[in-house]
């Protein structure tokens, strides 16, 4: 057995450094003289001793035992792991974007100014809403931010509105995010069909309703196709529509939230729009409004001069304030910017169409093998069931670590919790037919696996760096840093 | 448009494809979307580019912005212009890392999980604390989350906020507890640190915690131990924001009584990039371990005794809590938090003792200088860490000498007047290591001269 990998801590000798600083060219100063002694740093904080080599070695065998998209294929449905642009990285990095200072004068990063206003109006254009903010790190806190707006809106006419319906199918965002904006959650069980039941929204549907909270198409890849009375719904009952665009890569220019009755609507560009998820972030959650939300927008929003320069607008007497510090996560911005600018309209439409016709293909070669608990067409992802598989043991989970043995990684599992050992795969439109084909192949094995030998896929994966791990050892001792400094 | 460098799909397979399905065209697939919202249109926006004409109008927009490589810049005000080691981006760069997803499959992503890991020791070891996350969106979010972890932890619902913190900061919080229907009270200062007399008439038995920043907005460092006895006696928590670079001189919060420290660790090699992303960081008492937002990695065993990571305390969040979660944050800054953690690495122990040691020296160069320039002074006597408050000259149009600056080639600092009015004809300056003598001889002698 190897042994294990080092941490970078464990591979410091002293006196071994990695920096390089000039002398310092300014006459030295005893900070004691200045500084209070008990403000000074007693103890230097334990960071290792390692040389230049070292690190490389070490984030270069870290990079190693990790996957990504360029890795191969990973169908994480919900996530959308299409392939990331090499253009849109090379871009975000030129100095003009990755070296300015968002407290520069306004005149000095017009460049910047323009990219962030156009991607607001190509945002707005494509989700069908009347104007964007782009402060919003990610979807979670573009969902909160969103419900911000909600209650800011409900507030200045003078109602108090407490609620916000979600499906039993919604995110766990939802209902965090929903809290966080001091609203109680009611959670709705969806229909047989997997869609919103109509009646069970209408029981729920009130004086007291803030929002209804909705993916479309929904976690189940499926398209509400009742989506106007569900609107009509809603709005009957003064409460707004809020639109979770995590799913969106499924109708980019074939529908538009804001046609469908939402009001409020954020996109995660780290999904739909090809910015990498970077292991766990960063990404950007922009939000859309209607135009009886647009006052409450985070402040400051860009806009244009009649003289076709762009400023940050401050002057918003009513927005909710800010979301986070300066004005989003440009770097990522840049390289959803650079997306739209690759594909443009038509590209876009056609971006979805071959997402929906990859994950239609898959779900079609599939069904035989699985439970399908919702058949007929779906959208970008589809859900399967493998509950038929405990009648030999074996459980979803198992099949998803069977998975890495042959080098992918596994769709979603158990999720959304509606669903009975649930797969939920999104192929996204970047994979080819021979990937999809050659990853169906093996599902089939491997169900076959299950039938005549279910321990290859109990004690799966065999070949991965490490085998299953202590996920309860961890929880009940928790070890959350090395004390080795 | 059938054909694009990122898109598979030919004609033959999609006719397969569409056999397969049993379906004839792509339009059969979308027959479940209402007529009535199906879009006919071609969305108004530009048409596609080809690779080399996209990357020429990245350029050419890059092109248009004035950045820190051909100016010079003292500008911070949170967002600092230090030397980004050059092993920084190649390792950034490696696809494994930033193509992936949260690591859900701890099997195939123990590069990551490590990676968290050690970062989660590196925030530790900087700050003093017991425990910390895998990373915040930024510094202000990480601070609005304290908030939020105060109030739940002692059961009380108002929280002083020193206005000597960042106000972006501020201004989060403030936007989070309306959510969270939480009282903000606002501490004065007084010679550019958080007034303690007010803090301590303030203070009562209903307050959650004392939100300071050391070093603070104006770039001063405060007395977070005395912020901690007032707030400690009043049975709330000292919650700390903080710079990490200067943790390489500056005391942790954690041996001064912090019970949560947070901040943004852009100053570790993260490029400003008009703000973001950077990366947020979240350290905690132990007794606050289990109240913590986010992600969080912990060691553990695989089956045969092999170490390795995992996300834990996951009964903590959304996918498993929904409504009952401690945050609904969920995706966070991975990347930046690697990019601080190989900073860190590269730093080193020394490394990073002397290039605190630099700012805080060339700040005090930079400070002096400006001290005895005709027209300027300094607006406080507060020690400060790598940035300062210049009192300009007066009548001096703030426009115009950021203007002026720029033709000189410099990036000049942040005029205070619009976020604190009786600060107006003040600059807030700040000196990394990047600057040189010469550079701040220039620089100051540049404003001094009207």
């Amino acid at each position: 057995m190897k042994p294990d990998k080092a941490l970078i801590f464990e591979m410091s000798r002293p006196g071994r450094v990695a920096y390089s600083l000039p002398e310092c060219d300014v006459p030295e100063c005893d900070a004691s003289e200045d500084i209070p002694v008990h403000l000074l740093r007693s103890k230097p904080a334990g960071l290792p001793e390692v040389y230049e080599v070292d690190v490389i070695r070490h984030y270069t065998e870290l990079s190693r035992r990790n996957f990504g998209v360029d890795n191969g294929f990973y169908p994480l449905g919900s996530c959308t792991m299409k392939y990331n642009p090499k253009l849109n990285e090379e871009a975000a990095r030129l100095a003009g974007f990755a070296r300015i200072h968002p407290y520069q004068p306004e005149e000095s990063i017009q460049g910047a100014l323009e990219l962030l206003y156009t991607l607001q109006q190509d945002l707005a254009e494509l989700t069908g809403m009347d104007q964007m903010t782009l402060q919003p790190a990610a979807g979670a806190h573009g969902e909160w931010t969103g419900l911000m707006l909600i209650r800011a809106y409900h507030e200045s006419r003078g109602e108090k509105r407490t609620k916000v319906i979600v499906p039993d199918s919604s995110h766990g965002t939802n209902p965090a995010s929903a809290t966080a904006a001091g609203f109680e959650t009611v959670t709705i069980p969806s229909n047989s069909k997997g869609l919103v039941d109509l009646d069970k929204l209408r029981a729920a549907a009130g004086p007291d309703t803030a929002a209804l909270m909705l993916t479309n198409p929904n976690t189940l890849g499926l398209f509400e196709e009742q989506i106007v009375e569900i609107a009509a719904i809603v709005h009957e009952a003064g409460g707004l529509l809020y639109y979770d665009g995590a799913n969106s890569n499924a109708i980019m220019g074939i529908a538009r939230p804001g046609d469908m009755g939402f009001d409020v609507v954020h996109l995660n560009l780290h999904k739909t729009m090809s910015t990498p998820h970077g292991g766990g972030g960063p990404g950007a959650g922009p939000v859309g409004v209607k135009s009886r939300l647009i006052p409450f927008l985070p402040k400051p929003v860009v806009s244009r001069r009649a003289d076709g320069t762009y400023y940050w607008d401050y002057d918003r007497p009513q927005s909710i304030g800010r979301v986070k510090a300066y004005y989003g996560n440009f770097g990522i911005l840049v390289r959803a910017y650079a997306y739209i600018r690759s594909y443009g309209p038509e590209g876009l439409r056609r971006v979805s169409e071959c997402a929906v016709l990859n994950a239609n293909y898959m779900r079609m070669r599939l069904a035989p093998y699985f439970d399908v608990p919702y058949p007929g067409i779906c959208k970008h992802e589809f859900v399967l069931s493998g509950k038929r598989l405990k009648a030999y043991g074996v459980r979803t989970l198992d099949v998803a670590k069977r998975l890495l043995d042959f080098g992918y990684h596994p769709p979603t599992i158990y999720f959304p919790l509606n669903v009975e050992e649930c797969l939920m795969i999104e192929p996204t439109e970047t994979e080819s037919k021979e990937t999809m084909d050659a990853f169906i192949d093996t599902m089939i094995q491997i169900i076959r696996e299950a039938e005549t030998n279910p321990q290859l896929l109990l004690e799966a994966p065999h070949t991965t760096i490490v085998k299953r791990l202590n996920e309860t050892q961890a929880a009940r001792k928790p070890v959350l840093n090395c004390t080795c400094g | 448009m059938n054909k694009h460098r990122y898109l598979p799909m030919t004609d033959e397979d999609q006719a397969e494809m569409l056999a397969a399905i049993g379906a004839s065209e792509i339009e059969d697939l979308f027959a479940d979307i209402p007529p009535k919202v199906r879009y006919q249109g071609t969305l108004r926006m530009s048409g596609a580019m080809s690779e080399p004409e996209l990357l020429q109008h990245m350029k050419e927009l890059a092109g248009r912005n004035r950045d820190a490589e051909r100016y010079t810049s003292f500008l911070g005000a949170g967002l600092y212009d230090h030397h980004i080691p050059v092993v920084i981006p190649h390792i950034l760069s490696r696809s494994e890392f930033y193509t992936a997803y949260t690591p859900y499959q701890p099997e195939i992503s123990q590069g990551e999980l490590q990676a968290i890991f050690e970062f989660q020791s590196y925030m530790c070891e900087l700050t003093g604390m017991k425990v910390a996350n895998a990373s915040m969106y930024d510094g202000a979010t990480a601070l609005a989350e304290a908030a939020a972890l105060a109030s739940a932890a002692t059961g009380r619902s108002r929280v002083l906020l020193s206005s000597t913190v960042h106000p972006e900061a501020r201004a989060v919080v403030k936007t989070a507890a309306r959510g969270l229907g939480l009282e903000i009270v606002e501490i004065g200062y007084c010679g550019g640190v958080t007034d303690l007399n007010e803090l301590e008439n303030m203070a009562s038995d209903e307050i959650a915690a004392v939100l300071v920043q050391s070093p603070n907005f104006f770039g001063c460092i405060e007395d977070i131990q005395a912020c901690g006895r007032i707030v400690h006696a009043r049975g709330g928590l000292l919650v700390t924001s903080c710079n990490p670079l200067s943790l390489g001189l500056l005391e942790a919060p954690g041996n001064l009584g912090a019970d949560v420290a947070v901040g943004d660790a852009q100053p570790l090699g993260i490029p400003a990039s008009l703000g973001g992303p950077t990366c947020g960081f979240f350290a905690v008492s132990e007794a606050l371990m289990r109240r913590m937002p986010g992600r969080i990695v912990g060691q553990t065993v695989d089956k045969e005794g092999k170490r390795g990571y995992v996300l834990t305390l996951q009964a903590r969040e959304q996918h498993i809590r929904r409504e009952k979660a401690t945050s609904n944050i969920c995706s966070n800054q991975a990347l930046l938090a690697l990019c601080a953690s190989v900073y860190l690495s590269v730093m080193g122990k020394a490394g990073l003792q002397e290039v605190a040691k630099q700012n805080y020296c060339k700040a005090r160069y930079a400070a002096g200088r400006a001290a005895t320039e005709p027209g300027l002074s300094l607006a406080f006597e507060a020690p400060f860490f790598n940035e300062f408050v210049i009192k300009l000259p007066e009548g001096t149009s703030p426009d115009d000498l950021s203007a002026k600056l720029l033709q000189a080639g410099y990036i000049g600092g942040l005029e205070l007047g619009r976020e604190y009015p009786e600060l107006a004809g003040h600059m807030l300056v700040a000196v990394t290591e990047r600057r040189s003598k010469a550079e701040i001889d220039g620089f100051i002698s540049e404003m001094g001269a009207g």
